[in-house]
């Protein structure tokens, strides 16, 4: 085993100082509809520290996404359980942002109610909030855009109100699934520089699920490597690339070899085939 | 283009008025040109001019019985509306209610709504009720399905992300479904709106003693063509406001939508 793969038993210890999410022996399994059993997830040991930067990479159906829902309480596990900041996750976590490939912006609501839809989904006054909600949609550049409607924008525009929605109550954590998935290659660097400074400054706990290797390893503190379904983690690789990161870092050696040790271990579960 | 500096430039609803207006009288040529050219007799094809006149002469029996088809078409479409998008609400909500409701609402659709008028004659009678039951029937099945589909087309992501802001299935149903079915919803009652005169117009003919249905039906008998003539158009007229009235609702309530937006910019 290569020296900086680190074995996922070492790192939970290495992270457990200050924990914020505890993932404990987590399985999930659906039930099909012809009534036989599909293990999405299973035996999944996890400990993400406050203020971490985790991506989750791995083949579609690895159960990526439904690791994010059983986080956010959104999905019951089958087998053990989630704590976050030591309790128990039991029905929707609600102290998060949740990001999401498809910005899911209201159509029939401008870019401001569209930022404010956290008030009207949790029942806050809309008016305590909208200096902050203006003040976000101006840090990503989108001053000048808070009455237009969400057809109005580019796809990289949206997914930035869809950003600003999620951090309008400032949450601690963030849970992001493929949120630069559907963007074209140049619009998504710039997403991924904006996301790092975002986090660099606000130092949020962020999931990150992605099916690209280099945006993992751009973005990441750690990324967790699941195999194919029945999806459970197949290495925990530890990024010591230093911070704060800009574009130049991919260019290094040091971020090259990251990237084909993962490519490798794609390889190697069969997932990608040379 | 200077060549057709007549033509009015494009914005403003005048544009459409002359655009409606330059069809309507190209119609009302080629009918005159066709009478003249073949000499129909009146009694086939009257001339556009006799149309107008007895128009104007039966223009207090046609007003008259034209509120007693519009009463018609729109409390058969209102019953429609209040029965067809609850009926929706419970299917889409409810797997038990699909299965319980769908079938037998699929089963009443397969029988022609013409053929169950003689069975509401037998229940209601020669009033207004039986039009009535007639236009509600027939467009009751478009409004339900349209409905569904609307409900049913909300990203299942959506609803996660408003679970994890903590909304309750109401406020998920209010806020985020119920507006996202909108345009389909809209598609449903405009298609209704045209069946409701129909299903009026249908009552009329086999069971009553008003309405624009049942002087239709006394002109014929009287080879009175040129008063035909004007009450088809007179129908026309009140399905063609009957259908703009709905869509100007849509603008009002949907502008936000693909299908608005050539209109909205």
């Amino acid at each position: 085993m290569p020296d900086n793969l680190v074995d996922p038993s070492a790192a939970s210890v290495s992270a457990s100082a200050d924990t914020l999410i505890e993932i404990d022996g987590v399985g999930k399994t659906y039930t099909g509809q012809d009534g036989e059993h599909i293990v999405a997830l299973q035996d999944t040991d996890l400990k993400i520290g406050r203020g971490e930067f985790v991506s989750i990479v791995g083949p579609s159906g690895c159960g990526k996404s439904t690791l994010l829902s059983l986080v956010a309480g959104l999905l019951e596990t089958s087998k053990g359980a989630i704590r976050i900041d030591g309790v128990k996750v039991d029905g929707p976590y609600t102290d998060l942002g949740f990001a999401f490939q498809s910005d899911l912006l209201l159509d029939w609501h401008t870019v401001l109610r569209n930022v404010l839809l956290q008030c009207d989904m949790r029942g806050l006054d809309r008016r305590l909030h909208e200096a902050r909600a203006r003040e976000l949609i101006a840090s990503v550049g989108l001053d000048g855009f808070e009455d237009k409607r969400p057809f109005e924008l580019s796809g990289g525009m949206r997914q930035r109100v869809a950003l600003c929605r999620a951090l309008l109550l400032d949450p601690p954590m963030l849970l992001m699934d493929e949120p630069f998935g559907a963007l074209d290659a140049l619009t998504r660097e710039q997403m991924q520089v904006d996301l790092l400074a975002m986090w660099q400054e606000s130092q949020k706990t962020v999931l990150f699920v992605t099916h690209s290797i280099s945006e993992a390893v751009f973005l990441s503190d750690r990324i967790i490597v699941m195999t194919p379904r029945p999806g459970k983690v197949c290495e925990i690789i530890d990024i010591d690339i230093d911070r704060p990161r800009d574009l130049n870092a991919r260019d290094t050696a040091e971020f090259g070899a990251i990237v084909h040790r993962i490519r490798i271990l794609f390889q190697e579960m069969g997932v990608i085939h040379t | 283009m200077a060549k057709r500096a007549w033509l009015p430039k494009a914005g403003g609803w005048h544009v459409d008025a002359f655009w409606m207006l330059l069809s309507l009288l190209i119609i009302l040529g080629l009918w005159e040109a066709i009478v003249a050219v073949f000499g129909f007799p009146a009694h086939l094809l009257p001339r556009p001019w006799a149309v107008a006149i007895s128009l104007m002469t039966h223009w207090e029996v046609i007003a008259d019985n034209s509120y007693h088809t519009i009463i018609a078409v729109l409390a058969g479409y209102v019953l429609a509306i209040v029965f067809a998008i609850p009926l929706a609400i419970l299917i889409v909500l409810s797997p038990q209610a699909e299965r319980l409701l769908y079938p037998p609402l699929v089963a009443t659709q397969s029988i022609p709504k013409i053929a169950l008028a003689p069975l509401f004659i037998v229940w209601f009678g020669f009033g207004v009720e039986t039009k009535i039951s007639v236009a509600f029937l027939i467009c009751f099945f478009p409004i339900v399905v349209d409905t569904i589909v609307g409900l049913r087309s909300i990203d299942p992501a959506l609803i996660q992300l408003a679970r994890s802001m903590g909304a309750p299935p109401l406020r998920v149903f209010l806020k985020l479904r119920l507006p996202g079915a909108l345009p389909s919803m809209f598609g449903g009652l405009k298609v209704a709106s045209a069946l409701a005169v129909v299903g009026a117009l249908t009552g009329e003919y086999i069971a009553s003693d008003a309405g624009l249905g049942y002087i239709l039906l006394s002109a014929s008998g009287e080879m009175n063509t040129s008063l035909l003539f004007g009450v088809l158009i007179v129908l026309s007229v009140l399905a063609m406001v009957f259908f703009y009235a709905i869509e100007i609702l849509e603008k009002l309530l949907i502008p936000w939508h693909v299908s608005q937006r050539s209109h909205a910019q």
